[in-house]
Order: structure tokens, then sequence, then C-alpha cells
């Protein structure tokens, strides 16, 4: 095993730099890459295409992906459950801003 | 250790139904589950229902667990029982891979629930995940801080343990709460082909003494006197950059808001912060203040309920 270490490390922001493959996406989320095609195929995560026609992820998906899939695991939902509270839990989000830069 | 009383986090009776233990698993899971409960402690209690509903849920465990009674006393430590075990066999593996607590773990072990994967694909070793709490000046002026995160591994006897690792990580500045840092290479260990995972850091914010945080954007409550809010004022507020004056419009009111462009978080692009006016009243703890209060009742006509019909 590694060694304790005190060392700076310096990383990169996921969100903000990354783009991440559908290998890249199941590996880190430790999921068969099936499971990351059910959640595109039900609108839970969008995808873009590469110059080679292969599917790309935004850095933001990784947060998203990760939370479907604790969802569907943790509550014993399935996928348009999950989809749904996705799109209520955005809503409050939005709500609270309103709410926030309203006077 | 700490007796955890799995019925009594489950809100259940010790003869309930397995049904029973399942709804009552769901609720209790939708009302906590961290990524949709805004209660404060609801990480803490979706562990430990987690825990409880793993051990439940399965027969063999619970049967094992009601033969430890009720527990210890109130303030009495509590030990295994030296024969416990015995003519038990647990099977399954639990599919959480949560952290349990010391008493599972004393009762059921690890082993159950070492999950050595090796690596996922050719070529990258496992990736690993951590949520870390900062404070918030570690985003608002960047900077490095340490942390301490536990690294399960498997032992040469096939047993999971785990062991303290300490982290000093370069927090890039403007980060915000639910995003995660990428430190490359710090996941699984290299292995002979296959290179080392990569360690995924979430970010979350600890209580600001002044900042309540929004995700770019700051709310600072702001107090400020009956006068100042009525007549204006220019008063000085703290922000993440340092002080500044702030102008009070004159016929302010509690709940004004206030936005400063840009004084946020300064991710890209910034966040503002908002400053919301409270109105703080000086106590009539003397007789000049008492007169002056009784001074301004007599020069306002002012009924503050008006608009209740009284």
């Amino acid at each position: 095993m590694s060694p304790t270490s005190v060392q700076a490390l310096s990383g990169e922001i996921v969100e903000q730099t990354l783009t991440l493959s559908i290998r890249d996406l199941s590996r880190i989320c430790t999921v068969e890459a099936s499971r990351i095609v059910e959640l595109v195929d039900e609108g839970i995560l969008t995808v873009q295409l590469d110059a080679a026609g292969e599917w790309q992820f935004s850095g933001e998906t990784l947060r998203r992906a990760r939370i479907a899939l604790r969802l569907q695991r943790d509550l014993e939902i399935n996928l348009p459950g999950v989809a749904l509270a996705l799109e209520l839990l955005a809503e409050i989000e939005q709500l609270r801003r309103a709410r926030l830069q309203g006077t | 250790m700490e007796f955890k009383d799995y019925y009594k986090i489950m809100g259940i009776a010790r003869d309930a139904t397995e049904a029973q233990i399942k709804t009552a698993y769901r609720k209790l899971a939708r009302k906590y589950h961290p990524d949709v409960s805004k209660e404060k402690d609801a990480e803490a209690r979706f562990k430990d229902l987690g825990e409880a509903y793993e051990v439940l849920k399965n027969p063999e465990k619970r049967a094992a667990y009601d033969q430890l009674g009720q527990g210890p006393r109130p303030g009495e430590q509590f030990r295994p029982p030296p024969d416990w075990g015995s003519g038990f066999e647990f099977s399954g593996a639990g599919d959480n891979d949560a952290a349990y607590s010391e008493f599972f773990e004393s009762l059921f072990g690890r082993q159950g629930r070492a999950r050595s994967r090796g690596p996922f694909q050719s070529g990258h070793g496992e990736d690993h995940h951590a949520k870390i709490v900062l404070d918030l000046e570690a985003s608002l002026l960047g900077g490095q801080r340490s942390f301490t995160l536990r690294v399960p591994f498997v032992n040469a006897s096939g047993h999971l343990e785990s062991k303290e690792r300490t982290l000093n990580v370069q927090i890039p500045k403007g980060i915000l709460a639910g995003q995660t840092i990428r430190l490359a290479g710090q996941g699984s260990p290299a292995a002979g082909e296959v290179k080392a995972g990569d360690l995924y850091i979430e970010i979350e914010f600890e209580r600001h003494r002044y900042y309540q945080v929004e995700g770019r954007d700051l709310i600072l409550s702001l107090p400020v006197a009956p006068w100042e809010a009525t007549l204006g004022a220019s008063i000085a507020i703290p922000t993440p950059s340092g002080a500044v004056q702030l102008k009070i419009p004159p016929g302010s009111h509690a709940g004004t808001k206030l936005r400063l462009k840009g004084r946020g978080i300064p991710s890209t692009p910034p966040g503002d912060m908002y400053a919301v006016l409270e109105i703080a009243l000086p106590p009539a703890s003397d007789d000049k203040a008492k007169a002056a209060y009784l001074a301004m009742a007599a020069a306002l006509p002012f009924n503050p309920r008006a608009n209740l019909g009284v």
C-alpha cells in the first residue's frame, strides 16, 4: 500500500476542466458501462459526440451520475423515479435562487 | 463502544415483520438520503439507518443481534459476549459500501464486505472517492489544506483493514460546494502494468461565521439600527476581499436585499454577495434610552398593526 504521505497535491476541478468518456464515467462510478447507457436512455445524463462520434460527458455529469446511482441503490427506485427526483431537486434549487434574487 | 439500538433507529417494534422493516427503511431513507434531504444530520442518520437495515433485513444477522437483548444500561460500554457468533453463519456480502460503525464491525466483521475488484478495466487501478469539509476561506482565497482519510485495504490474511493517510491538497480558488477535485494517481496504487487509480474529492463547506453559501453566492445577514434603515446610511461590512462601505438606501426595512455584484465566491463567473437587512433594536436599558423611545412614540403616529384591522 502507498505509505502515509504529506505532500502538496494539486488537482483539477472535475466540473470545470474534464470531459469524460463512457469508459471513464463507468470506471469512476464503479459500475458497468451498461448502467451509464441506461441513465442516458432515460434522459438523466446528456451526451455530446466527439469528432470520432464517441460519447462525451461534461465534468458535471459525474456528480449527477453518482447521485442517480445512489438514489437507485439506496431508495430502491426505478429510473423514471430517479429522473423525476432529480428534476424536482433541480426545481427546488431554482426556487431557492429565485427567492434569493427577488426582493 | 457504543451499543446501537437498530430497532430504535428504524422506529419499529422488536417483533416487526420483514415487510414492516422494509417499509420503515424506505420511508426513512427517503427522508434522510443525503442527496435529497435538508435535515441537518441527514448524513449520520442515513448511515445509521443503512447499517440497521443491513442487519434487520437479514434473518441470520437479525437473530444474532436479537440475542444481545436491549444492550447495556445507559452509560455502560458494550462488549460483544465471549460466545458471540457461535452457531450463526452470516451469508451474503453487504451491498452497501458505506463505512459501518465499530459496533457493527465487532459483531459482523468486515471480511464480508471486502470487495476487491482489482483493476476495473485493464490498465487502470480502482478510483477512490472521498468527501471533505472545508472552511469557506479555502475557496475564497485558495491555499493548502491537509486532510486525513481512512483508506481500506485487504491485508495479507484477506481481511479488510483501514489505515489513515494524510494528504496535503492545494485547494483551487473559487471551488464550490458539490464540486469535485480529481487527484490523479492517488487512488488504488499502481501494480505491474496497471497504473494507479485517481482520487475524487467532493467538497462541502463548514458553516461560516458570517456568510451563508448558496452555490457561488454568499448571503450576509446584516444588522442595522432602525435609523440606518429608515434614513439611509453608509456602513462598513465584511466581504471576502475585505471590509467595504455599503450604502443603505433610505426607507429600507427588515428583509431588504442589497446585492454586491462579484463579491461572492471567486469562481468563473464570480458569485455575488447579498446583504439581507435585519433591524436591531437598541435596548432601553437606561432612563436616557427610555426617554428617547417615549419621545419617538409621542412624535410618530405609527400603527405597525394597521393591516391586521385593529
